[in-house]
């Protein structure tokens, strides 16, 4: 074997916090050979992003290589003076982070920032930069580079931003490219078209990738091998093939279960000893409890003419105890459809009958004293920014109550500690902050929140975007138990059809403000008609599509078979 | 369920305290103030008041810390003396001003249309004007008591506390948790007053904390001038204006010790701002 052109051996990386020392990353060693890309898998907290820092030799101040070595290239990285290093990142190695707008100067143009890193590392003259900046723009296939050389990161969509970060990272044509989540936060679509940018330019310049994710579809979709991280080790390290037919790891293989695939069910997500699995009654929905008709929201613009009809004539129902998804991508109306149901914003045109009562006549302003207030409630995208800080988890779940159903005293204590105890939070729990919590128990006081008034129709807005899969399944799976306790109607609005169609029965695809497919969940996964329905299906990266089970060997065959 | 906060906070105020030392400074100084606002005038060694002409202008001594004045009075006894009055003053001024334009600075930022154009203005026409010379205006113009000082004080300052409210409310309107309490059956009042106002106290803190020290010196200012607070009433500002007529005759310790226990005090309060935030937010408390 070669030698691999970054080899990481036993790195141990070590952060002074206020309880002490932790060890973020435990003894981990990697390789990444010339041409390869290798994907580290594992969900927040596992050191994932924290290996790629100490590669690039960028930890925070409080971070230090306690242990082991990094060698790039036949350069001791941790050993490195800064001047070498100046010298590696950005023309050796560089970097894509996870969020292409924060790595963007907002004030200068993007050509200008490409400019900067030629001339930098002495690749261009001020000369020529111009010239050789369009070329990279070009390079990342961006339409018309001449003129988007003096577009700001502002003017430019966030696929577009993605884009040029890949540009400026890839401007030196360095050896290793590392995408920490590059695509997090991107649509689907989107998603696809960066990762095939990224597959494509590095394999034409035989470069290196170390690709850090959290998915597991996006890795097997684009990685040669997989190394998984679990609180800061590598539990597992396998070409993807193998990985996926044949999971040794028992993390691996929840980690895998928990994965949506396109055949699995939602109490697949979990593994099947755990109590929390639930599979949804195929009970038929009752009389009509939503109807919408011919809804519209216009945006004024700065003239007349450039006014913005964000939604744009829509009009479906919803039965009681049903669960309508609602897919489609960011800017496709499906959050103000979500904020004019909910009456927080005011509609510019049509009904929203609640229960035959059309409550979109009344302005949301004063919507908060209406009797449907509390039949109608939300649970939001972030479960971080929709928690007041400086509440305590109690608090936050008791507010509903207060204000709507005038419960107090101890009626009010034992009312929350009964909801907690429905979405699984623990009654210690209940006195913490939202910081103290983690993110999957932050989405459970979310949706504690949101059931506390036992609604008739639940909004979830993304619920699971924020969360890793394992915390996802678990709290799919709740989602489940509770229409089924509660009775409740759900209106499931996300990106993802994967995520939609294990809760919904029946799902609408909307872009541009209008409906332009819909039907059973399965009808639309296994037969879509609309185009812009395909691409939407086409770009969703999965894994291998059956769940791997160890025990049996056959089975094994024919996925390694069915996997290229 | 008090008690135990109680505990917390005492705990958490520890812990602030020993990873900032500059924190922990502050604070001992804050409390030395606080001793000699309140306990000063039973701890002084002398009456602040009573001159004696046999013991006129006495440098620094066993007897007299301090020194005495051109008319024999205890300078020591007069410096411990003033700090409660300067720190009614500043206390009184910065709470009137937190108060106020927290208010209206928080009004403009939720609501925004006509309250924010009306109060941006109103701020701007305040902060056109050159902030002590206002502050003058105001005293001279309404008259020269004690309770005028506070209001000029608040005046000037009230500009500050207003423009950061409403930035800090502004960038909270439309945050999840906010509609979250929309959801709930909060009024616009409600949520403006118990979800999006106490967040923005961390900053605010800091902010309070600077002003106190810039109220101190205010205060100081008019009475140097001879605005506000008139001798023989102790007070830093005019036991520093008496005593600098006394510089250049060699009697140094006129002016210098009330004013290092007003430049003491000011330090004081701008060490404080990043430890009061720290104490109340919630988010560096484990």
């Amino acid at each position: 074997m070669s030698i691999p052109l970054l080899d990481i051996k036993a790195l141990t990386v070590e952060f002074g916090t206020r309880r002490g020392v932790v060890d973020a990353v435990r003894q981990v060693s990697v390789t990444v050979a010339k041409g390869e890309t290798v994907g580290i898998v594992g969900e927040s907290g596992s050191g994932k992003s924290v290996t790629s820092y100490a590669v690039m030799r960028i930890l925070d101040r409080a971070g230090r290589i306690a242990g082991g070595s990094i060698v790039f290239g036949g350069i001791n990285v941790g050993k490195a003076d800064e001047r070498t290093m100046r010298d590696l990142r950005g023309r050796e190695m560089s970097m894509i982070f996870q969020n292409p707008r924060a790595a963007l100067n907002p004030i200068r143009s993007v050509g200008r920032q490409i400019e900067d890193v030629l001339i930098e590392h002495s690749l261009a003259t001020r000369a020529d930069a111009r010239e050789k900046a369009i070329d990279v723009l070009k390079a990342v296939r961006i339409n018309d580079p001449e003129s988007r050389y003096h577009a700001y990161p502002f003017e430019l969509s966030g696929g577009m931003c993605q884009r040029v970060v890949i540009a400026v990272a890839l401007a030196c044509r360095p050896r290793l490219l590392i995408a920490d989540e590059p695509t997090t936060g991107l649509d689907v679509t989107t998603q696809k078209a960066v990762m095939d940018l990224i597959r494509e330019l590095t394999a034409e310049r035989n470069m290196s990738t170390l690709l850090i994710t959290h998915d597991l579809g996006l890795a097997a979709a684009y990685c040669d091998r997989i190394v998984v991280m679990e609180k800061g080790r590598v539990v597992e390290e396998a070409d993807t093939a193998t990985l996926f037919a044949n999971p040794r790891h028992p993390y691996t293989r929840r980690l895998l279960q928990a994965t949506p695939r396109l055949d699995s069910k939602v109490a697949d997500l979990l593994p099947e000893e755990d109590s929390r699995r639930r599979t949804p009654s195929t009970r038929p929905p009752g009389e009509t409890l939503l109807q919408i008709q011919d809804l519209v929201k216009v945006f004024p613009g700065k003239d007349k003419g450039d006014e913005y009809r964000a939604v744009d004539g829509l009009s479906f129902e919803v039965r009681s105890g049903e669960s309508l998804g609602l897919v489609g991508e960011s800017g496709c109306g499906k959050s103000t459809t979500s904020s004019m149901i909910m009456r927080l914003l005011d509609p510019t045109s049509g009904h929203i009958l609640f229960n035959g009562e059309d409550i979109g006549a009344v302005p949301g302003k004063r919507f908060a004293g209406h009797s449907a207030r509390a039949s109608l409630q939300m649970v939001f995208q972030d479960p971080t920014d929709s928690l007041n800080p400086r509440w305590s988890a109690r608090r936050s779940i008791s507010d509903p109550l207060m204000r709507l159903a005038s419960v107090g005293g101890s009626a009010l204590r034992a009312k929350v500690e009964a909801v907690a105890e429905m979405v699984g939070l623990p009654d210690h729990l209940l006195d913490r902050f939202p910081h103290q919590l983690s993110g999957g128990q932050k989405a459970r006081v979310g949706i504690a929140r949101a059931i506390a008034l036992e609604p008739k129709l639940l909004i979830l807005d993304e619920p699971t975007a924020a969360l890793d899969v394992s915390v996802q399944a678990v709290v799919l799976n709740l989602l489940v138990e509770l229409r089924e306790r509660l009775g409740m109607s759900y209106l499931f609005i996300s990106h993802d059809l994967n995520v939609v169609r294990l809760l919904c029965e029946r799902v609408l695809v909307m872009k541009a403000g209008r409906i332009v497919e819909q039907g059973s969940a399965e009808h639309l996964l296994d037969r879509p008609e609309h185009p812009y329905t395909r691409e939407l299906l086409a770009a969703i990266p999965h894994p291998p599509s059956s769940p791997p089970r160890v025990s049996s060997e056959s089975e094994d065959s024919v996925i390694a078979a069915r996997w290229p | 369920m008090s008690l135990s906060s109680v505990k917390n906070f005492t705990r958490h105020a520890r812990y602030v305290m020993t990873e900032n030392p500059v924190t922990a400074l502050a604070a001992l100084l804050f409390l030395f103030i606080v001793i000699a606002a309140v306990a000063g005038p039973a701890l002084v060694p002398y009456d602040p008041m009573a001159t004696n002409g046999g013991r006129a202008l006495q440098p620094p001594s066993w007897n007299h810390w301090f020194g005495t004045d051109h008319l024999g009075r205890d300078v020591f006894s007069r410096v411990v003396v003033a700090t409660r009055l300067d720190l009614m003053i500043s206390l009184a001024a910065v709470a009137l001003a937190f108060v106020i334009g927290s208010a209206m600075g928080a009004v403009a930022g939720y609501f925004g249309g006509w309250a924010d154009r009306i109060t941006g203005r109103l701020l701007d026409t305040i902060m056109a004007f050159p902030l002590f010379v206002l502050a003058m205006g105001v005293v001279a113009a309404a008259g020269n008591t004690i309770e005028n000082i506070v209001y000029a004080t608040a005046i000037i300052n009230l500009p500050f506390y207003a423009r950061m409210a409403r930035a800090e409310v502004n960038i909270r309107r439309n945050a999840g948790f906010v509609q979250a309490a929309r959801l709930s059956g909060n009024g616009d009042w409600r949520i403006l007053a118990q979800h999006i106002f106490p967040n923005t106290l961390p900053p605010m803190m800091v902010q309070i904390s600077l002003n106190m020290g810039w109220a101190i010196l205010n205060a100081a200012g008019l009475s140097f001038i001879g605005l506000g607070v008139r001798p023989p009433t102790p007070e830093w500002g005019i036991m520093v204006a008496e005593g600098a007529n006394f510089i250049v005759s060699g009697e140094w310790w006129l002016a210098f010790f009330p004013g290092v226990a007003l430049m003491l005090a000011v330090f004081t309060f701008n060490l404080l701002g990043d430890g009061l935030r720290d104490l109340v937010d919630p988010q560096r408390r484990t």
